[in-house]
């Protein structure tokens, strides 16, 4: 027979070797040898359950309770010791695994778009908000469509105000404005109500500068209807500067002069680079000029099919290059079509 | 325009502030691009500044003076001594200017004192200096009498400066030159601004101001014009109005200094007396006048002159004042005695009949010529002048004679002649009045701003139209000098001006939405720049025109009677309009691999197509792509690699995708000179044509200085085709996501090397059929062990049926079916 006593003292010492075995075991392979040895087939706390039918059978129960007792302890030690260890060996890894935050990071290739198309597709946004559509015309256009049917015979002196080249084929030239797209779109859709947006490259016979440029981008746009004003003008033109410029900006308008509106107007913008005060850029005066405007004139109106007792319009153009250099405080427009990417590269996201 | 406010101040009186002025006048369209302040005005504003290489001065300590006496210079035959006072007693200057000699006395003379700044006039560069007292040759110069030049008013060095006597001596010079300029930017349509009485009438209407009208003095004592003078008009066409004047006994000289230098403030240079009147009647009133030598016209028939206005006869010529021999068209007008030309009407005067120091009978011409045909001679000629300047934006007839006796009334008074009774005033055509009817309304519907009738009449009676109510309406009677306006649109305009833009409100428009048209192409045409953005290329824009050498670089067998020709072009190099995108592409990538190593672009812009006689040329869009350089940019994490074809393939490939469209690419049957004939591959879709893309043939790359080992890639597609394309695809069906896994088999077959990789793709398809849902060509090799003269392809297939899940047998069996098709078909052998 065995005494309860007897028993107590083997679980004791048990409890102790379990304890101290798995401190001592340092990986799970040794955790592993210490389970087989205690509670394997063979292992030390199963065989005390093969004790219990020699006791006396009233201390069996508290006997097996003893032993449970102790194979639960064990096994809660166990698992401690094992997640002990695992957290120990990812650690371990993790460690291993640093590196040097500071390398720089895999390059990526992306493209930018060219500033004068992020800034042509800013116009759109912001027009296309006021029904605005944008549409093409020709870059070879007729002496008619680029000035007669704009109000601008042959001879006339107002012809000074854009230097041409032609082609050989007679009667055929680079266009010196978008404006004969109003003629164009006009001549498409009336006497539908219009508002339109025409983009497009542009040529003029000119030396090219610093200042100017033999070939630019513009963009005309048109309204026509039997209710628009110049009232509407400014109001478009003037959402069109705070969307584009931002709102601190102040915006005047002043009379001028195109063949093919009338009444004309410039829209002039404080200068961005003193603020009004008067510089370099500004040409001492504090303000720059961003745009030229004007209502429809009524020949022109006629010319596209319309009829100007019944119908007015306006039209206005600008130059996206030229929006760019006063945003940026870029002072070579050469720098569009030279395309040097160390240039292009510098115009992320659109215009700010 | 250059307008001295003193001379505008003769007709109209100018506010105090000269800047709010000059905003007004520039919101009201006539743009005043700068102020130039002269003298005392300069001084408060900014001090002394330099303006175009020129230096101003602001004269202080530089008074009039009269000369009291020229004594000889005792140490020096080419030098005087003058003693000269100018309000602080005696002061004596040496000098060597030829106009003070000894004995003058009396002379107004501009003195400058110690410490003043004046021009150094021997320096290399006309800079400011000093005046300094010092001994010349043993006398003691104190002050210094001041010629034009050292004054900074122009050039002339020639002589001290000789003012009007009637100057108080002691004024201080400062207060004769001080003045202002406005230099005025104006629109083709302002000619009416160029005179300054036209000016004075804008700045009268705009501040509210009573426009002094002038009156034209005309004191006539010579005998009468009718005999010595006359004008016959032969091409009343070309020339409306003429009239003429006969001044006599004039003394040619230099014109008074007030004259020279309002001249000169308006940018004009002085000759002699008779030529600066007309120049100044001109800037004054908008006419350009002509003087001829009255004697030195022919007069075969009797002494009395000729004058005829006619076209050129064939093969007739001119000297012109410039001294140039011209030869003239038909087309052109002239001023003609009756044995030949005198003058190119309204631009020019001949040589043979100019005035001259010898002068003493002037004939002054002042006329109307076509302005068309003014400003096609003058630009035939290449002969700007300021008179076709002026008549080539259209000078109205009714101001002739008004200038005409202005000129001969000052000839008078300032070079003594005697002018002849009458005129001759020969107008043929006369000019219109121009009568238009305003209806207030309309000035609402173009501006959105009502203004009652009443203040419009205000308005416009302030230009000098004349209205009068008529019912709701106001008939206008426009001025003689506003040839500018012809609509009611016109009268609207001066109606805003004249209130002011900025009174005008800004609304958004009332107008309903007009029916909305989408451009599907120009929308493709930014998903295409999307697409190639995010596959890691930059736009770049380059120029529409080039030159057929640029062309020849890339394809020796193009002809320069391929392109369309500039007929004025700025330079060889942009003397045609592109044909292809490629070779601007590839200027620019030469361009910046001088200064990085690794280039991948894009262009998307039209080309221009010569099309058939009578026919608009063709502009179709294009899309370029240029790759040069490493595959990644240089970086610790990969070694440099080139970058290949199949890197400007995969570009296009997804653009394709993209776009929803399947192309092929296929070897173009002939070599194309451009390209590396093994490496370059047409693009089809649908069967049609669309493009080729390759490596660059070694010689294009040597032509474009493309000095890099590594290939380039580049690619020319027919964008236009390509949007037609996708606009024509239906938006494309959504596929459900497989229901039962799929089985994967790694298949890897040895062919000869002359197979292309797509007809073995073609037969495993073909094989495999529906249950081959994705094929993957994952390696290729050659080399040992593969035999020589073969390849070896491995490709993974994904393999799943819609219905069920696909048993491992079942793969197999696909598998062994598509082997043996290979093997039948490419005599393939399966790799172990
Ligand atoms: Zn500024």
């Amino acid at each position: 027979m065995v005494q309860i006593e007897e028993l107590e003292q083997q679980v004791k010492a048990l409890a102790e070797e379990g304890r101290e075995r798995l401190e001592q075991a340092g990986s799970l392979e040794e955790c592993e040898a210490v389970r087989v040895a205690l509670l394997g087939r063979k292992g030390k706390i199963t065989e005390l359950f093969q004790l219990l039918p020699q006791l006396p059978p009233e201390a069996r129960p508290e006997a097996g309770k003893l032993i449970n007792t102790l194979k639960d302890q064990f096994q809660e030690a166990l698992e401690q010791r094992l997640a002990a260890l695992k957290a120990e060996t990812i650690e371990r890894r993790l460690q291993e695994e640093a590196v040097d935050v500071t390398l720089p990071g895999r390059p990526v290739a992306l493209g930018r778009l060219h500033p004068s198309t992020q800034v042509l597709r800013e116009i759109y946004r912001i027009f296309s908000g006021m029904g605005f559509q944008v549409f093409e015309s020709p870059e070879i256009e007729t002496d008619e469509h680029n000035f007669q049917l704009l109000n601008i015979p042959p001879d006339h002196p107002a012809r000074d105000m854009w230097s041409t080249f032609y082609l050989v084929e007679p009667g055929l030239l680079l266009r010196t404005h978008t404006s004969p797209g109003q003629i164009h779109v006009m001549r498409k859709f009336a006497p539908e109500p219009i508002r339109a947006i025409l983009p497009g490259k542009c040529y003029r016979y000119e030396q090219v500068t610093a200042r100017s440029e033999m070939m630019f981008h513009q963009v005309e746009g048109l309204a026509i209807g039997r209710k628009i004003t110049m009232a509407d003008l400014k109001g478009v033109l003037t959402e069109f500067a705070h969307q584009m410029f931002g709102e601190g900006r102040r915006f005047r308008f002043r009379a001028s002069y195109f063949p093919f509106t009338e009444p004309s107007l410039e829209m002039d913008m404080d200068c961005i680079l003193c603020g009004g005060r008067g510089c370099r850029v500004c040409k001492h005066t504090g303000w720059v000029e961003i745009l030229g405007a004007g209502m429809v004139h009524p020949q022109v109106l006629r010319n596209g099919g319309y009829d100007p007792q019944e119908f007015t319009g306006f039209a206005f153009g600008m130059g996206p290059e030229r929006i760019l250099m006063l945003k940026y405080n870029i002072d070579d427009i050469r720098l569009f079509f030279a395309n040097d990417l160390r240039f292009l590269e510098q115009f992320s996201g659109g215009p700010r | 325009m250059r307008v001295p406010l003193s001379w505008l101040r003769e007709y109209v009186d100018l506010p105090e502030d000269i800047e709010e002025l000059a905003e007004r006048l520039t919101l009201a369209g006539l743009e005043v691009a700068k102020i130039e302040y002269l003298g005392l005005a300069a001084r408060a504003r900014e001090g002394g500044h330099e303006e175009g290489g020129r230096a101003t001065l602001d004269w202080e300590g530089i008074y009039i003076g009269e000369v009291l006496e020229v004594k000889p210079h005792p140490n020096a035959d080419k030098l005087v001594i003058a003693v000269v006072d100018y309000g602080r007693g005696p002061r004596e200057s040496v000098t060597g200017a030829p106009n003070i000699r000894v004995g003058d006395h009396g002379q107004k003379v501009a003195v400058a004192e110690p410490g003043a700044r004046i021009i150094d006039a021997y320096g290399p560069e006309p800079k400011p200096v000093k005046v300094k007292a010092a001994a010349i040759r043993g006398v003691r110069s104190e002050v210094v009498l001041c010629s034009e030049k050292e004054l900074g008013l122009s050039d002339d060095h020639s002589g001290v400066l000789i003012l009007e006597q009637d100057l108080k001596v002691g004024t201080p010079l400062s207060e004769l030159l001080q003045d202002v300029v406005l230099e005025l930017d104006l629109t083709p349509n302002l000619a009416r601004c160029f005179p300054i009485i036209g000016v004075a009438r804008e700045v009268a209407a705009l501040t509210g101001q009573r426009f002094k009208t002038p009156e034209v003095e005309w004191h006539p004592t010579g005998p009468g014009i009718s005999g010595q003078v006359e004008v016959e008009i032969w091409d009343p066409d070309l020339c409306a109005r003429y009239t003429a004047a006969l001044v006599r006994g004039v003394k040619v000289g230099p014109s008074p200094f007030w004259m020279r230098r309002r001249l000169t403030l308006a940018g004009m240079r002085p000759i002699n007396n008779i030529v600066d009147i007309t120049n100044y009647v001109m800037l004054e009133w908008g006419q350009p006048l002509h003087a001829f030598d009255y004697r030195r016209l022919h007069s075969p028939d009797g002494p009395g002159k000729r004058i005829i206005v006619r076209r050129a006869r064939p093969g007739e010529r001119i000297v012109t004042l410039d001294g140039v021999e011209r030869a003239l068209t038909e087309e052109m007008l002239l001023i003609a005695d009756p044995e030949g030309p005198i003058a190119l009407a309204g631009v020019m005067g001949g040589l043979e009949t100019e005035v001259t120091a010898s002068t003493a009978d002037v004939l002054i011409e002042s006329a109307s010529f076509s302005s068309t045909n003014n400003r096609r001679t003058a630009q035939a000629l290449r002969l700007m002048s300021e008179a076709a300047a002026r008549f080539g934006r259209g000078v109205p007839p009714e101001l002739a004679p008004l200038a005409l006796k202005r000129a001969a009334q000052l000839m008078r008074e300032l070079a003594g002649g005697e002018i002849a009774s009458g005129i001759v005033d020969v107008y043929p055509v006369k000019q219109k009045e121009v009568e238009l009817e305003l209806d207030p309304r309309e000035v609402e519907r173009l501006l959105g701003l009502a203004v009652p009738r009443d203040e419009i009449i205000a308005l416009l009676e302030r230009l000098e139209f004349a209205c009068h109510p008529q019912g709701e309406a106001i008939r206008v009677k426009v001025p003689w000098h506003r040839l500018d306006v012809s609509c009611p649109a016109d009268l609207v305009e001066e109606v805003a001006r004249l209130i002011g833009y900025d009174k005008i409100p800004a609304t958004l428009m009332a107008e309903p939405l007009p029916p909305q048209h989408r451009d599907r192409t120009l929308e493709l045409e930014e998903q295409v720049r999307e697409i190639l953005v995010s596959c890691g290329l930059s736009e770049v824009i380059t120029y529409s025109l080039t030159s057929p050498e640029a062309g020849a670089k890339l394809d020796p067998n193009s002809s320069p009677e391929d392109y369309l020709h500039i007929a004025n072009p700025l330079s060889r190099e942009r003397s045609v309009l592109r044909r292809l995108l490629l070779p601007g592409l590839l200027e620019t990538v030469a361009e910046n691999l001088k200064h990085r190593e690794r280039v991948a672009i894009f262009e998307l812009g039209r080309v221009y197509l010569p099309a058939g006689k009578g026919q608009r040329p063709r502009e179709p869009r294009r899309l370029g792509i240029a790759l040069a350089g490493p595959r990644e940019r240089l970086s610790w994490h990969v070694k440099p690699r080139a970058m290949s074809f199949f890197d400007l393939k995969g570009i296009i490939e997804e653009l394709l995708r993209g776009l929803g469209l399947e192309g092929r690419f296929e070897r173009p049957s002939r070599p194309h000179p451009s390209f590396h004939p093994g490496r370059t591959a047409k693009l089809l879709i649908g069967g049609e044509e669309v493009g080729l893309l390759g490596e660059l043939h070694p010689r294009v790359k040597e032509a474009f200085e493309l000095e890099l080992e590594w290939p380039v890639l580049a690619a020319e597609l027919d964008l236009e085709a390509i949007l037609a394309l996708a606009r024509a695809t239906p938006v494309g069906r959504y596929r459900p996501l497989p229901q039962f896994p799929a089985v994967l088999r790694d298949l890897a077959i040895v062919v000869d090397e002359a197979i292309p990789a797509e007809r073995v793709a073609q037969a495993i398809k073909a094989a495999g059929g529906e249950l081959l849902r994705e094929l993957v060509l994952f390696d290729l090799y050659q080399g040992p062990p593969i035999p020589k003269g073969k390849k070896s392809l491995a490709f993974r297939l994904r393999l799943q049926a819609e219905d069920r899940t696909l048993t491992d047998e079942e793969a197999d069996r696909l598998r062994l079916q598509i082997e043996a098709r290979l093997a039948e078909e490419l005599g393939a052998e399966l790799r172990k």
